[in-house]
C-alpha cells in the first residue's frame, strides 16, 4: 500500500534524480521568471503608492462639490465637480454611440457572416483599433467641430469617446455572440421566426452578461482619455450639464493642473487622478461581478 | 402502407450541394400525412443533409444549394414566391442535443414561436402551453413549475419541451433529426411512445442512426447510402424483404 508519506518520498525522490546541471538550469529559469514577474508588478505599485499617499492627501469634500471656477485667486478652494459632471455627460455621449454601433456592428459581422462587405468592415473594425486617441479626436474636430460648426463641446468631446469604444466593444460582442450555440438560433429559425427577431429575442438575450462586460470595460479604457479631448471638449472651469457647452473631464482637468504653477492645482490633479482610478477599478470589478452572474 | 392517406410532402431530384460537392443526389419519395417516415443510413449518408434541404434550413450554411423540388401540399416550398420563414412556421424541427432556450422559462419556451409571431392573448398561450406540454407527455412532470428555466429540466425532459415548443405553432410536418441520440434509454423510450400519439396531428419525419427505433416507430423507411436514396418503402418491407443487396447488408449489420 502507498501512503501519503510514500509517494511524498516518491517525489522527493524524483527531483534527488536530477542532474545538478539541470537543478541549476531550473533554477536559473525561476529567477528570471520571477523577475519578470516582478519588473511588471514594480512600476503598477510605484505608481499606485504615489497615488494614493499624494491624492489621499489633498482629497475633501470640496473635491466633489465645487468646480474650477470657485478656485480663490489665492488657489486654496474649489474642487473637479465641472470636471465629474463633465466625464459623466460626455461618457453617456460615448456610451450611446458606443453601444448602438458597437453592438449594431458585431451583430453584422456575426450574424451576417455570409454578407460581402463582412471582411472589409471587419479590416476598419482593426484600423480603427489602432487608431492613436489623438488622432481619433484631430479627426472629429475636423469634422464636427469645424465642418459640421459644433463648436467645442459634450458632444463633439463624447463623440471622439464613442469612436474610440466601437472597436472595442465590437471586439467584446463578436466574441460573446460567438459563443451562443448555433443550435439556438437554428431552433429559433425552426420555429418560423424571421432572422431579425431570433437575433433580438433569442441570441442577445443569451449573450447578454457578456455583452454588458464588454460595454463597461469599454467605458473604463475611454474614461482616462485626456487627448482627444483636447480638440473636442476643450474644457471649462465652469459646471455646465448642457453638453452643447464646451465640458471638461477627469482626465483633461489632471492634465491641465498638473501643469499649474500652483501647489493647491497639483495636489488637486493627484485627487483627480485618484478619483478617475477608483472608478475605472470600480466600474472593473463591477464587470467582473455581472460576467460572473450566469 | 397506409396509401389511403394523402400525400403531404412530395420530393422530385432533390440534390443538396456544400460548394461544388454533392452531398444527396436525385432524391425522388413522397411522405404521406399522418406517418413515421424514418430515414437511415450509415454516417455520412446525406440523410440529416436530406433533412435540413426540407425546412430551408442549408440557408443559413454559405455556399450550401439546394436543386430540385420540395412540394409540400403541392406548392415548391424553393418556389421563387415562397418566404423561408413561413415555410419553417409550417415544417418544426426538433433537434439532436435537446436546446431548449436558456433564458426562458419552461412557459416561455414553448410559446416562444407564437409570442415572437406576435399572439399577446393570454388565454390563447396559456392554452396552448397545457396541449403542446400534453401533446409531448410532459405536462403533467412540469405543469408546477412553467417558470422555472427551461435548462433546469432533464435531458429527456428539456428534448420533450423543445417537442412542445415544435408543437405550439402546429406544424404541418415535424422533422427530428436524431431525437434521442443524446438521452438515456428511458428517455428514448418516452419519446418513442410519443410518436405514435404525434402522428395523430402531423406528419414525421425522423432521422435515426438507430436501426431498432426506425422499426419500432416508423411507417415507412428510406435507406441513404453516400448521398443516394438506395430504397425507400413500409418500413416492414425494408426490414424484412429488402429489394437493394446494399440496404440488407446494411440492416443485417454488414457494415455502417
Amino acid at each position: 500500500m502507498v501512503t501519503r508519506a510514500d509517494s511524498a518520498n516518491m517525489q522527493v525522490g524524483i527531483s534527488k534524480t536530477l542532474s545538478p546541471a539541470r537543478r541549476a538550469q531550473n533554477t536559473a529559469a525561476m529567477v528570471l521568471i520571477g523577475l519578470g514577474t516582478l519588473i511588471v508588478l514594480l512600476p503598477l505599485f510605484l505608481i499606485l503608492k504615489d497615488l494614493f499617499i499624494k491624492g489621499f492627501s489633498s482629497l475633501n469634500l470640496q473635491f466633489f462639490t465645487q468646480s474650477q471656477s470657485e478656485i480663490t485667486f489665492l488657489g486654496s478652494g474649489g474642487g473637479f465637480l465641472n470636471a465629474i459632471v463633465g466625464s459623466v455627460m460626455m461618457l453617456a455621449v460615448a456610451l450611446v454611440i458606443g453601444v448602438i454601433v458597437g453592438i449594431g456592428t458585431a451583430i453584422f459581422l456575426t450574424e451576417y457572416r455570409e454578407h460581402k462587405l463582412v471582411p472589409s468592415v471587419r479590416l476598419m473594425g482593426d484600423v480603427l483599433t489602432g487608431m492613436p486617441a489623438i488622432v481619433v479626436g484631430l479627426v472629429v474636430y475636423g469634422l464636427v467641430v469645424r465642418g459640421l460648426g459644433f463648436g467645442y463641446s459634450g458632444i463633439a468631446g463624447g463623440l471622439s469617446l464613442g469612436l474610440i469604444m466601437i472597436p472595442v466593444i465590437v471586439r467584446a460582442t463578436e466574441e460573446v455572440l460567438k459563443l451562443v450555440p448555433q443550435t439556438l438560433r437554428e431552433a429559433g429559425l425552426a420555429l418560423g421566426l424571421p432572422r431579425w427577431k431570433v437575433i433580438m429575442s433569442i441570441v442577445l438575450p443569451t449573450a447578454r452578461s457578456g455583452i454588458i462586460t464588454g460595454v463597461i470595460l469599454a467605458v473604463a479604457r475611454v474614461s482616462g482619455e485626456a487627448a482627444p479631448l483636447i480638440f473636442t471638449a476643450f474644457g471649462n472651469s465652469f459646471l455646465t450639464w448642457d453638453p452643447t457647452q464646451k465640458m471638461s473631464g477627469l482626465p483633461l482637468a489632471v492634465y491641465r493642473s498638473a501643469f499649474e504653477p500652483s501647489e493647491a492645482a497639483v495636489a488637486r490633479a493627484w485627487s483627480g487622478a485618484l478619483v478617475l482610478v477608483l472608478a475605472i477599478l470600480v466600474a472593473s470589478l463591477v464587470a467582473r461581478f455581472a460576467a460572473r452572474k450566469r | 402502407m397506409n396509401t389511403d392517406r394523402p400525400i403531404r410532402l412530395q420530393t422530385e431530384n432533390v440534390g443538396v450541394f456544400y460548394g461544388s460537392k454533392d452531398a444527396v443526389r436525385n432524391v425522388n419519395v413522397s411522405f404521406r400525412s399522418n406517418t413515421v417516415n424514418a430515414l437511415i443510413g450509415p454516417s455520412g449518408c446525406g440523410k440529416t443533409t436530406f433533412l435540413r434541404a426540407i425546412n430551408r434550413m442549408h440557408e443559413l450554411t454559405p455556399n450550401t444549394r439546394v436543386t430540385g423540388k420540395i412540394l409540400l401540399d403541392g406548392q415548391d416550398v424553393y418556389g421563387s414566391d415562397v418566404d423561408p420563414v413561413d415555410v419553417r412556421r409550417r415544417i418544426g424541427m426538433v433537434f439532436q442535443k435537446p436546446n431548449p432556450f436558456p433564458t426562458m422559462s419552461i412557459y416561455d419556451n414553448v410559446v416562444a414561436g407564437l409570442r415572437l409571431a406576435g399572439e399577446k392573448n393570454k388565454v390563447k398561450l396559456d392554452q396552448t402551453v397545457e396541449r403542446s406540454l400534453r401533446g409531448a407527455a410532459l405536462w403533467d412532470e412540469v405543469k408546477d413549475r412553467l417558470r422555472a428555466v427551461g435548462s433546469s429540466l432533464s435531458g429527456g425532459q428539456q428534448q420533450r419541451l423543445c417537442i412542445a415548443r415544435a408543437l405550439a405553432v402546429e406544424p404541418e410536418i415535424l422533422l427530428m433529426d436524431e431525437p434521442t441520440s443524446a438521452l438515456d434509454p428511458q428517455s428514448t423510450q418516452r419519446i418513442e411512445d410519443l410518436m405514435e400519439s404525434l402522428k395523430q396531428q402531423t406528419t414525421i419525419i425522423i432521422v435515426t442512426h438507430n436501426m431498432q427505433q426506425a422499426s419500432r416507430v416508423s411507417d415507412t423507411t428510406s435507406f441513404f447510402l453516400v448521398g443516394d436514396l438506395v430504397e425507400h418503402g413500409a418500413t416492414e418491407a425494408v426490414f424484412q424483404t429488402p429489394k437493394d443487396e446494399r440496404t440488407e447488408a446494411y440492416i443485417t449489420g454488414r457494415f455502417g
